[in-house]
């Protein structure tokens, strides 16, 4: 067994896991956090992302004990996440979700796609969200939530003066 | 889709690891990001009985330029040079190459040296740090070796890395001249394993080229003709195309041949490499 600390949506948490545990199933079997969902555990459909030390991470791809002394944010933990809350509204006004299995996943992603692109157009969110994989709503509103949480987001920032859009990739 | 039961050890130094890494009578692997290697544990067709975390090494991480390189240390993640956090010194070469490995989410975690140490014949790294004529620097039981990566990735998934040894990073020439480079890779949706990867490069006009062919075989394949043509200057597609089929016959013989598809594939891509390489 492995002892971990881990700064868990902002609590401090300690355990004992066997090395192979992954940070996914340490979310969801040891601490109750079921936000992270599990689908194809091998880093393929991005159901389980969630933020290590500030940066989107596959939690099926992290070991709970490489984690140790991390700081790790579950979609549970972004409840009162600005940026969340804006992704939340718009998810709900462009009904982008059906059964809501990738969603976690979707939001997360596009919470870090919207942290690093101002006002993202249509090829940006696309293939940024590429890794996120959805089996009931062809995408389409997803796409059309985020790119109305950006336009949201940076008009709010700044009304007067439009950043600009950078590259497409 | 559970990994077997292994042991973790998180050492202190690059000495305590090759020690940990060089175990007898244990099968043992380092882990940098792990996104290779957390799947294929999880898939069990990877099995270890110690793991080594390499993660927090800090000798690991080290980025310098010097004027006649650029030393990229192994723990150098790809989003760190898709974001432009390491200079560059290669006319933005490897921060296309970076920002188009997988997904941002494993971009954030996998590392350079992870990549070449796997040796997937489907990586972005391998190829363009051939291109570029790289060296690694390896620490292992018997002191420090310095090779090229050419000369390092042996075959699919197979390198010159013996038990103990560690990647320490890499080291870059910088080019003479600005460096014109094209990139071009096929795949069947953004981040997914690559088909074919063709890797450009020329040092102003008139310089030394090279061309590398990823993807194709089990390791990244010198284009000798196609480079010879570069550097030429030549434009002319016929001759270009007459210059990748002369390369890829002398690279696939026999039973290991390439079908039809395969080879308009990869010269396609090769083309289109060239292409963008002559638009800047």
């Amino acid at each position: 067994m492995t002892a971990l600390t881990i700064d868990l949506n902002g609590m401090k948490v300690s355990d004992d896991v066997e090395p192979r545990l992954s940070l996914a199933d340490f979310l969801r079997d040891r601490r109750g956090l079921t936000a992270t969902h599990l689908g194809c555990e091998h880093g393929a459909c991005g159901a389980c992302t969630v933020v290590v030390d500030g940066v989107a991470t596959r939690s099926c791809l992290a070991l709970a004990a490489m984690c140790d002394g991390r700081s790790v944010q579950t979609l549970e933990g972004l409840r009162t996440d600005p940026t969340m809350e804006l992704l939340r509204h718009h998810f709900h006004h462009a009904h982008a979700l059906q059964c809501g299995f990738c969603t976690p996943g979707m939001l997360i992603t596009a919470r870090d796609i919207l942290l690093r692109h101002t006002r993202p157009k249509d090829m940006t969110v696309r293939h940024e969200l590429s890794g996120q994989i959805c089996r009931c709503t062809g995408y389409a509103n997803i796409i059309k939530a985020i790119i109305a949480a950006g336009e949201e987001m940076a008009a709010k920032a700044a009304p007067a003066e439009p950043a600009p859009e950078p590259p497409e990739p | 889709m559970k990994s077997a039961p292994f042991e973790y050890l998180r050492p202190k130094s690059v000495a305590e690891a090759s020690v940990a890494l060089g175990r007898r009578n244990a099968t043992t692997a380092a882990i940098a990001g792990g996104q290779s290697l957390i799947p294929m544990l999880n898939l069990r067709v990877a099995l270890v009985d110690l793991l080594v975390d390499l993660s927090r090494l800090d000798d690991l991480k080290v980025v310098t330029r010097t004027p006649d390189s650029l030393w990229l240390g192994a723990l150098t993640t790809h989003a760190a040079v898709e974001d432009g956090k390491v200079p560059d010194v290669f006319n933005g070469l490897l921060r296309r190459v970076a920002g188009q490995i997988s997904y941002r989410a494993v971009r954030n975690h996998g590392t350079i040296g992870g990549s070449v140490a796997l040796a997937d014949p489907a990586a972005d790294w391998p190829s363009c740090l051939i291109a570029l004529d790289a060296s690694l620097r390896i620490v292992g039981r018997n002191g420090v070796r310095v090779e090229k990566v050419a000369d390092f990735v042996h075959n699919s998934f197979t390198t010159s890395l013996s038990a103990g040894d560690i990647i320490m990073g890499f080291d870059i020439p910088s080019p003479t001249a600005t460096l014109r480079w094209g990139f071009a890779k096929v795949a069947k949706k953004s981040g997914a394993f690559a088909q074919s990867i063709a890797v450009v490069t020329a040092q102003g006009s008139g310089g030394p080229a090279t061309a590398v062919l990823g993807a194709a075989g089990p390791r990244p394949l010198m284009l000798a003709e196609t480079a010879k043509n570069i550097a030429a200057g030549e434009t002319a597609e016929e001759q270009l195309r007459a210059a990748i089929a002369a390369d890829l016959a002398a690279h696939f013989k026999g039973t290991d041949s390439l079908d039809a598809y395969q080879v308009r594939l990869h010269r396609a891509n090769i083309l289109r490499a060239i292409r963008e390489m002559r638009s800047q």
